[in-house]
């Protein structure tokens, strides 16, 4: 049935309503409008809708920013740099990438010089590392510091981590998400996609059950969006902080009252690279702002 | 039916029987269900209080009904969902039975609904400890207790157009 509503919204929504009257099964809402979202007075444009990756094919026709779904206030902060509240931690990401740091007595400038190396690599997160390990930038972080730096890693949800995936995260912004699903990444891929669709929890839901049926719709205050991650790291009004992709992940299988899974953990890597390629062709817009 | 005596003395015991008398209550494995998803028997001994059901269905705590449902006269609810279909007319649309049917466990009526099954304490995948995010274990305390199930489709019934 799902299938048959994605062919032809319209006529198959009406021959639902025709044959039962009551129950409209499922209604994706089209965004009224999909405006780019323009900051700094010009200076950026990001798109807000852009044509579905093909493996999304018979799901969506577009894919959107979770931007359009917020209210004009919280759309707003993210339209000029200095209202963005996610801004001072890219600035603090940047300190710390200059900072010396570990037995090595190095920075991350000792190598990589400029933050602005830096660009794409956000929007190929997570990628297949050479030793064939799905790694999320998180690891690719942690592993300079550990192994290139002789300095701690960092922990994924502290803020020092999540800093710096903001100040990597913007120097790619504007690029639009690209990340490989295919060759060594496919196995990865195909449990993040199983994860998609699974319904976790006592509420048995799955992320497709809010995200791909049921985007544009309300569940009571919430507007569902589609749920990208091309946002990442998000600062959100609601927590007051920046929030990374797997403690989004975690929030949500929580709230369908399910044991979740742990942040840094590989079946959140394995649903952070799916959940990406269900935005390929989505502009890098982190530092978002979502309340 | 020796699990309700087991309940109903234990009730006895912890001295709430005098509070709230323990009716007796079909627990959430024992329903029968009718091929079509219907429940003829109330889960309850206690006739559903429409009010309570009223109440429930919008509390966030317990029915929630109100995250994905409307009704046009629940101004007192702030936000409604819009994720299943509005429930006014609900009562002439649907027997009590299949009320009950419905919010038991809705599956069985819509399948692969995405709505919850109320009165249900098993058979999921990685179930949790409530809200926490740790995890639970089987058999899960029921969403609704069958008195508030009994409830809210008491309020469900009141529905008319
Ligand atoms: C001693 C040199 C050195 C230091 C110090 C260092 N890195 Fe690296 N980093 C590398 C090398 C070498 C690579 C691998 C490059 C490659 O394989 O293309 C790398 C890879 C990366 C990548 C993955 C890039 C990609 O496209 O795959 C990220 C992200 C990264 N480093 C971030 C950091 C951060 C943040 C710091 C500071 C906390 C840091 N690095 C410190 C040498 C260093
Ligand atoms: C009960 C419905 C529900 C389920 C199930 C659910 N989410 Fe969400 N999710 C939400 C709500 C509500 C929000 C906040 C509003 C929005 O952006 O949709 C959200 C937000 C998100 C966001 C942030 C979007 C942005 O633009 O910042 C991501 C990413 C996300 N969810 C991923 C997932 C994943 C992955 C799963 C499955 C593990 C999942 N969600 C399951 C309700 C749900
Ligand atoms: C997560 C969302 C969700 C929640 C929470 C939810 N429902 Fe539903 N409900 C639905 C959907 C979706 C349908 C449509 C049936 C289908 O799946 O095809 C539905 C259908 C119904 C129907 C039949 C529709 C009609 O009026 O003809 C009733 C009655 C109903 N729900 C009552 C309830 C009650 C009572 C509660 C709270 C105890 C509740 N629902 C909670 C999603 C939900």
């Amino acid at each position: 049935m799902t299938t048959t509503i994605r062919l032809n919204p319209r006529a198959a929504m009406a021959s639902v309503f025709a044959l039962v009257l009551s129950l409209p099964a499922m209604a994706e809402t089209e965004p009224e409008t999909t405006d780019p979202i323009v900051i700094n007075g010009g200076e950026i444009e990001l798109p807000t809708a852009v044509p579905a990756p093909d493996h999304l094919e018979g799901a969506f026709d577009q894919v959107y920013s979770g931007w359009l779904f917020r209210d004009s206030e919280t759309q707003a902060m993210q339209l000029d740099d200095f209202e963005n509240p996610g801004m001072i931690f890219v600035d603090q990401g940047i300190d710390d990438w200059n900072t010396i740091e570990g037995e090595a007595g190095k920075s991350c400038a000792s190598c990589h010089e400029g933050i602005e190396s830096m660009k794409g690599v956000r929007a190929v997160m997570p990628k297949v590392n050479a030793e064939g390990e799905l790694w999320s930038m998180e690891d690719y972080i942690n592993d300079c510091r550990t192994n290139r730096m002789q300095a701690e890693a960092l922990d994924w949800n502290g803020d020092r981590m999540k800093n710096m995936t903001a100040a990597i995260s913007v120097q790619s912004r504007g690029m639009p998400m690209d990340v490989a699903i295919d060759g060594p990444a496919k196995p990865y891929w195909e449990q993040g996609k199983e994860m998609y669709y699974t319904r976790y929890g006592q509420l048995e839901l799955a992320c497709a059950n809010c995200h791909e049926d049921h985007y544009g719709d309300w569940i009571r205050a919430d507007h569902l969006s589609q749920g990208m991650t091309n946002g990442f790291p998000v600062y959100r009004l609601k927590q007051a902080a920046l929030v990374s992709q797997h403690n989004r992940f975690r929030g949500c299988i929580r709230d369908t009252r399910g044991e979740t899974f742990a942040m840094g953990s590989d079946e959140f890597r394995a649903l952070e690279l799916y959940v990406a390629s269900r935005g390929n062709g989505l502009p890098v817009e982190g530092v978002s702002v979502r309340h | 039916m020796p699990r309700h005596a087991i309940s109903a003395a234990l009730a006895l015991l912890s001295g709430l029987a005098f509070a709230m008398p323990l009716a007796a209550e079909t627990a959430p494995q024992d329903v029968s269900f009718a091929e079509d998803g219907l429940i003829e028997a109330p889960l309850s001994e206690t006739a559903g209080d429409p009010e309570n059901g009223a109440a429930i269905y919008a509390d966030k705590t317990s029915g929630n009904c109100v995250a994905c449902h409307a009704i046009s006269d629940r101004t007192d609810a702030e936000f409604q969902g819009t994720i299943g279909p509005a429930l006014d007319g609900a009562g002439d649309r649907w027997s009590e039975a299949q009320l009950r049917g419905i919010v038991a466990d809705a599956k069985r009526t819509f399948p692969d609904s995405m709505m919850p099954g109320f009165y249900k304490s098993s058979g999921y995948i990685r179930p949790g400890d409530a809200f926490t995010g740790e995890a639970g274990s089987e058999p899960l305390p029921p969403l609704l207790t069958a008195q508030q199930v009994e409830d809210v489709i008491a309020y469900l019934a009141t529905l008319k157009e």
